[in-house]
């Protein structure tokens, strides 16, 4: 092996240290030290994207409202996500006195726990990821469901009607989209005839953005709902009822917050790209330079239509779930299964 | 099992992102259903009206900038013109064209302003806003040219305006125009033409014709009920009458033709602007025998323009001193929310945002 090798997939490079560590350690000791490696690299990647993700869409959307965005803090304003957090970090917690305190206390955790959840299964290399689950598809959704009872707590527990308003606008947008988006994998899956993510992966001779191209539009669509993204991001529109569900927390619980909205944003993208861009795979660069630009290139895309579009309303948010989204989703099942059923 | 329901009130402002500056909006809602609107005002009363009483007619000038304060030049125009009424003074040709320019250049920028953080209100994140700023900029740069002031502009005067055009403004100006132009054309294909946009403005917040006209709505939010009433060409003027234009309307009456209906109105007032650089003459740019304050007979005097966002009146009353012995202003954002109850109700609480927004209020105008 030489070092282009290691370079080549970094999992290569935790291999040799447990082989290296097997010659003195025990068993148990191994399995341990390369798990917990394992888990912190992912965590890390996946919770520090924040800091990169919120500097990135700043940044973006400056250029596109012909500004310059973040500029002072740092070479071309790269410490100001930085600057940014440790000022939210020394801020005093508020607690609302008539807020309810164990549910309002427990809320960020509950937000930000499932955020990180999904990141066990992501593949970003054959080799790179935490644990290759046969049900993976599966876990990724219950994961990406339990990110709506947080959100009600949040709401609920604030005892703010601007809180309460944003946490009821959350129920029903996310339990309505929790249905086409699940739907709109179905076709992914049939195809894939797996439901681990690395076995869609290497299903994908060609991306199934091209087959599964309804999929793909119904995922898009319908996730933008799940991760309350403009414009389907009533919960938390400013200009109507201010920060929706999160409008009383401050300092820490609030950065829990905001890491959990960017982890699930930038999560998003990685499924994206496993699902429809053919994760890993792409020539000459390293598997996982190819899955992270990928990732990249989704996480423009959404800022590039928070940039452009408009909020829609509650009502019309529900109608396009309901009646666009989910018959979309459906079609696409049908045909992908039929499909399937003659070709193979 | 019927499930029972309980109205909620909210409260939006004095301290609220899309309320415009402090107005205050009690919503009771049914769910996202708005069943009641209150509006309480007040939180930016100045005293403006008392405060005139105690200076001069020219000192007064200067209120009338911070009225609305994205129109100074527009609230100038129409404040000069009655303190003109009531003391008899003429006015000469020159001064009337650069009246006319920066009324008209005034209403673009106003204008501007209103569509773009209507845009926001219904949900975009600040583009177009950002665009329009660009813009306005522009305008704010004439303006500097011309008085020295970008906002609080300050710049006409009894008799005239305060000091001639620069040379170098009508050639600025004239490269404006057309710029503008192609900028109105981008905003209609990127704003007008979208289709979120649409569904959003649509059927929402609907202004009958008979309402509107009862609840005294002018402006933008008149015309876009479509009644065809502009002050510029119903009750002429200054030098209206002497230029070509037209008077957009709309004809449903909600938030998508109040939009259009401003946006339309810029291309005019570009058009007005275009007659009156080619028809300027030279010569004074005041009249010459006032100098200094003005002392009016004692009587009364009313006059008003079609300003960006209604009609604008001063009410002038001389007891044949240097200043008003009374002062009232007509601000139009002030009368055309009065009809926002009837506009809000039944509709969602995003609605009720997105109806604030499409009549356009500058607080310093609504509370004065």
């Amino acid at each position: 092996m030489t070092v282009l090798d290691y370079l080549y997939d970094l999992s290569n490079l935790v291999q040799a240290f447990a082989n290296w560590l097997s010659t003195f350690a025990p068993g148990w000791v191994v399995y341990w030290v390369v798990g917990l490696i394992a888990v912190a690299t992912t965590l890390l990647f996946a919770v520090n994207n924040t800091l990169a993700m919120n500097y990135i869409e700043r940044k973006v959307i400056a250029h596109f409202q012909v500004r310059y965005g973040p500029n002072r803090a740092g070479p071309y304003g790269l410490l100001q996500p930085v600057a940014d957090a440790v000022k939210i970090l020394l801020k005093e917690p508020i607690i609302p006195a008539v807020a309810d305190r164990p549910v309002f206390l427990l809320a960020p955790i509950a937000a930000f726990v499932p955020a990180i959840m999904p990141w066990a299964v992501i593949p970003f290399t054959p080799q790179m990821m935490v644990a290759d689950l046969n049900v993976g598809v599966l876990y990724v959704f219950a994961m990406g469901s339990l990110a709506t009872i947080p959100i009600f707590m949040a709401g609920w527990s604030s005892r703010n009607k601007f809180a309460l308003l944003g946490a009821m606008r959350a129920v029903a947008q996310m339990v309505s989209y929790e249905v086409p988006l699940v739907l709109s994998i179905v076709g992914v899956v049939i195809s894939a005839g797996t439901l681990s993510l690395r076995g869609i992966v290497e299903a994908q001779a060609v991306p199934y953005v091209i087959p599964q191209f309804l999929g793909f539009l119904v995922f898009f669509v319908a996730g933008l709902g799940e991760l309350n993204r403009s414009p389907l991001d009533i919960l938390e529109a400013e200009s109507e009822i201010v920060a929706g569900y999160h409008t009383e927390y401050s300092g820490f619980m609030f950065i829990l917050y905001y890491i959990a909205e960017y982890t699930h944003l930038w999560a998003y993208s990685a499924f994206i790209t496993t699902f429809f861009l053919a994760g890993w795979r792409g020539p000459l660069l390293p598997p996982y330079v190819w899955f992270v630009l990928k990732m990249l290139f989704v996480a423009f895309l959404l800022i590039w239509l928070r940039a452009t579009m408009p909020r829609l309303r509650i009502d019309q948010l529900l109608s396009l779930a309901w009646k666009f989204l989910l018959p979309v989703a459906l079609v696409n099942v049908f045909v992908t299964a039929v499909g399937v059923f003659i070709f193979g | 099992m019927t499930l029972e329901t309980q109205p909620v009130v909210i409260n939006f402002g004095p301290q609220h992102p899309s309320t415009h500056g402090v107005f205050r909006l009690v919503l009771t809602v049914d769910g996202e259903v708005v069943i009641d609107a209150k509006m309480v005002l007040g939180y930016l009363h100045r005293g403006v009206e008392k405060l005139a009483e105690e200076k001069t007619y020219v000192q007064n000038i200067t209120f009338t900038d911070r009225l609305d304060y994205l129109s100074a030049m527009s609230n100038n125009f129409a404040y000069v013109q009655a303190v003109e009424k009531l003391a008899g003074i003429a006015v000469p040709e020159r001064a009337e064209y650069i009246r006319v320019i920066m009324a008209e250049l005034q209403r673009i920028a106003s204008h501007l302003m209103a569509m773009g953080t209507f845009f926001q209100d219904a949900g975009g994140w600040g583009g177009p806003l950002m665009y329009m700023f660009r813009d306005r900029e522009k305008v704010l740069d004439l303006f500097e040219m011309a008085c020295g002031q970008r906002l609080t502009c300050n710049y006409m005067r009894p008799g005239g305006v305060s000091m001639d055009l620069p040379p170098e403004f009508i050639p600025e100006l004239k490269k404006f125009i057309p710029a503008m132009r192609a900028y109105l054309d981008e905003y209609e294909e990127l704003i007008a033409e979208n289709e979120i946009f649409k569904i959003r403005t649509r059927g929402v917040g609907i202004l009958p014709k008979e309402l509107a006209i009862d609840a005294g709505a002018s402006g933008p939010v008149l015309r876009a009920s479509g009644v065809r009433w502009d002050l510029r060409k119903d009750d002429t003027y200054s030098i209206y009458d002497r230029f070509d234009f037209d008077i957009p309307t709309g004809t449903v009456g909600d938030c998508y033709d109040r939009f259009m209906v401003r946006l339309q109105e810029c291309r005019q007032s570009l058009r007005i602007i275009e007659q009156a650089v080619r028809d300027i003459p030279g010569g004074p740019w005041v009249n010459p025998g006032v100098r200094g304050n003005v002392w009016a007979p004692p009587g009364e005097a009313y006059a008003h323009v079609e300003g960006p966002k209604g009609e604008l009146g001063f009410y002038l009353v001389s007891d044949g001193g240097v200043g008003p012995y009374r002062f009232k202003i007509r601000s139009p954002s002030y009368i055309n929310l009065t009809a926002l109850k009837e506009m809000t109700v039944g509709y969602k609480v995003a609605d009720a945002i997105v109806i604030l927004g499409s009549i356009d209020i500058v607080m310093g105008e609504v509370d004065r």
